[in-house]
């Protein structure tokens, strides 16, 4: 079973957020979102949970009981202490479960400092507090909006071990990220680009599907198709490209990253 | 420097509570003072009983209007009437050669100096009696305006920073996902708020009464439902302004918009009989006008319900405008979503 939207387009007057996109999101799975600023990750998860509704498409989501949602840096209610703001969603929820949330708790860090404000805690240890209070009542649906964003390489390992397990507890998880080393970790990903899809599908075969080759060079090539990365320079040759390479150009193998670009370079191109 | 001066004309620009803030306050002050700030009485209500109340009528000084003559009815009467807050003061006449006496309304603080110095200065043959507040003293009349003013604080100022707060913090986004209905989101924000108004209301009651020496000479029943009403108008202002307001600045320049013409306006402070007509008509629309004069007419004069129904249906009436439309706004907050997203399916 999965949950997703379907088509769906989202409009702010004159400017379209969301152009037919699809997202199917199978249970014990976790698909990332990614995209640069603008390109719609927020306003689809937002579709997603129902906090806001598409002008076209369908959304097929649980009952609002079975949903969990990270409203991205936000979340948290930082004039109450970090056990009142979890047993304001345990009462929401109705999640009674003690046991659980003195685990999600430790997984977390947070077990020690009950009686902090949220509003005292570290940028990490907030949003592992979001985070928990999102998955606090075990949802059929965890949809998270850049949850790691901000947060130091420490809190974000932890962050993506409590997403990593509940999705295998069998929640399907919807979160959309700014590292796309963490959305090549996910089950599958979805790029966003101006408010459409640009590719989606497992990383690995986002990646596979580059169009053409990628191949790095020390020297500025004059071209639009380059960008920065490490050392030197990446340079995208579409298929049938006439353009000869820079005579110090090595084949790469690409990553999501260079997939993601290609994609969008792809998209400006056309 | 011409930098930041250029970038805060840009941010101003853009700010437009804040332009609103800095051109409509003056401009209000400017015809608050001009028109409404009088506190010379120019004329005040009168009625004129018993025998003689045609040639005593007659006799009155020009600062008198007299509104009804009623010859049949006597000192109870009149007694009765000046109760109800319709006429500031009553000339009571008995039989032909007796002295008349002037009942005056002292809980209209500015109409009974008024009338006590007109009748001093014309050496009326009258036995002047102040009633409700003999001493005129400011407390007796200011406290139960204060208790508006202090409703007016709780009520809109702390709900729209409270609904401010949420939204600011982006855990009004959540909310609006999470399982309650829009109205539980409504009822469970407003109700504290409301509940901390009422017992500053009762604090506040107990200290005039206990420090001031404030009379209240009325129902608690019929002040206990003023209140609820005039809360009902208040908290719902609150979340009509959080509604429109991106942060907790902008929540407090409405407020402010809002609470500085009930405060100017409203008969708090200046008799809204001497404002000019077209000012007074403001001072109708404002809630906080018909809260005092039912604090005042039920602490001070003792006015029964029936005296108060027109402040009381006012109110009423405000309220439910104002609700009306914040519940209206609230809901697009809160359930964007709902009307038409399919109802939770599961995909095939």
């Amino acid at each position: 079973m999965s949950w997703g939207v379907r088509a769906v387009t989202v409009r702010f007057g004159a400017r379209v957020a969301l152009d037919g996109v699809t997202l199917s999101a199978p249970t014990g799975t976790v698909t990332a979102v990614v995209g640069g600023d603008g390109a719609g990750k927020s306003t689809l998860l937002r579709v997603l949970v129902g906090g806001r509704r598409p002008d076209t498409g369908t959304v097929h989501r649980p009952d609002r009981r079975q949903i969990g949602y990270f409203p991205g840096a936000a979340g948290v209610y930082p004039d109450l202490s970090v056990a009142e703001n979890v047993d304001f969603a345990a009462q929401a929820y109705r999640a009674r479960d003690r046991q659980r949330r003195a685990r999600l708790l430790a997984a977390a860090g947070l077990a020690g400092v009950p009686d902090r404000l949220a509003g005292q805690l570290s940028g990490g240890m907030r949003q592992k507090l979001g985070l928990v209070m999102a998955m606090l009542h075990e949802p059929q649906l965890l949809v998270l909006d850049e949850p790691s964003t901000g947060v130091d390489p420490v809190s974000r390992a932890e962050l993506t071990w409590l997403v990593n397990r509940a999705a295998a507890a069998g929640t399907a998880v919807v979160m959309s990220t700014a590292y796309l080393d963490e959305a090549e970790r996910a089950s599958q990903v979805l790029v966003l680009d101006r408010g459409r899809v640009l590719r989606s599908g497992e990383p690995e075969a986002v990646v596979n599907d580059l169009p053409g080759r990628v191949v790095h060079t020390r020297q500025r090539p004059e071209t639009e198709l380059a960008w920065r990365r490490g050392d030197g320079w990446q340079l995208w040759l579409p298929p049938g490209a006439t353009a000869p390479a820079p005579a110090d150009a090595t084949p790469v193998r690409p990553d999501l990253e260079d997939a993601v670009i290609v994609a969008a370079l792809e998209r400006s191109a056309s | 420097m011409w930098a930041i001066v250029v970038k805060e004309f840009r941010e101003l620009r853009r700010d437009r509570r804040m332009v609103a803030l800095m051109v409509l306050i003056p401009l209000l002050l400017l015809v608050v003072f001009g028109y409404a700030a009088r506190f010379d009485v120019s004329s005040v209500s009168a009625e004129v009983v018993g025998p003689q109340a045609s040639r005593a009528a007659a006799q009155l000084p020009g600062l008198f209007t007299v509104e009804r003559i009623r010859p049949g009815a006597d000192r109870a009467a009149a007694l009765s009437d000046l109760r109800t807050g319709k006429y500031a003061t009553i000339v009571v006449t008995g039989p032909a050669g007796s002295q008349p006496e002037l009942l005056v309304d002292g809980a209209d603080l500015f109409d009974a100096q008024a009338v006590t110095k007109a009748v001093a200065s014309a050496r009326l043959p009258v036995k002047v009696t102040v009633m409700y507040n003999p001493k005129l003293t400011t407390s007796a009349v200011m406290v139960p305006g204060i208790i508006g003013i202090l409703l007016v604080f709780v009520g809109t100022l702390a709900t729209s920073l409270g609904v401010v707060r949420e939204r600011q913090s982006g855990t009004l986004e959540q909310l609006a996902v999470m399982p309650f209905r829009p109205r539980d989101v409504f009822v469970g924000k407003v109700a504290p708020y409301f509940l901390v108004a009422a017992v500053d209301t009762a604090i506040v009651v107990t200290v005039g009464l206990g420090v001031f020496k404030v009379p209240f000479r009325g129902s608690p029943f019929t002040f206990v439902l003023g209140s609820l009403l005039f809360l009902f108008v208040t908290l719902s202002i609150g979340v009509l302004i959080s509604s429109v307001s991106e942060n907790q600045g902008q929540a407090i320049q409405l407020t402010m918009m809002t609470l500085l013409p009930q405060i100017l306006l409203s008969g708090f402070v200046f008799p809204v009989a001497s404002m000019a007509v077209g000012v007074r008509w403001i001072a109708y629309l404002l809630p906080l006008k018909y809260f005092v004069d039912i604090s005042r007419g039920v602490m001070l004069r003792g006015a029964p319900i029936g005296a108060l129904w027109t402040p009381l249906l006012m109110l009423a009436v405000l309220g439910a405008a104002a609700f009306g439309l914040s519940l209206v706004r609230f809901r697009r907050d809160l359930a964007p979503s709902r009307a038409a997203v399919p109802e939770p399916e599961a995909a095939p």
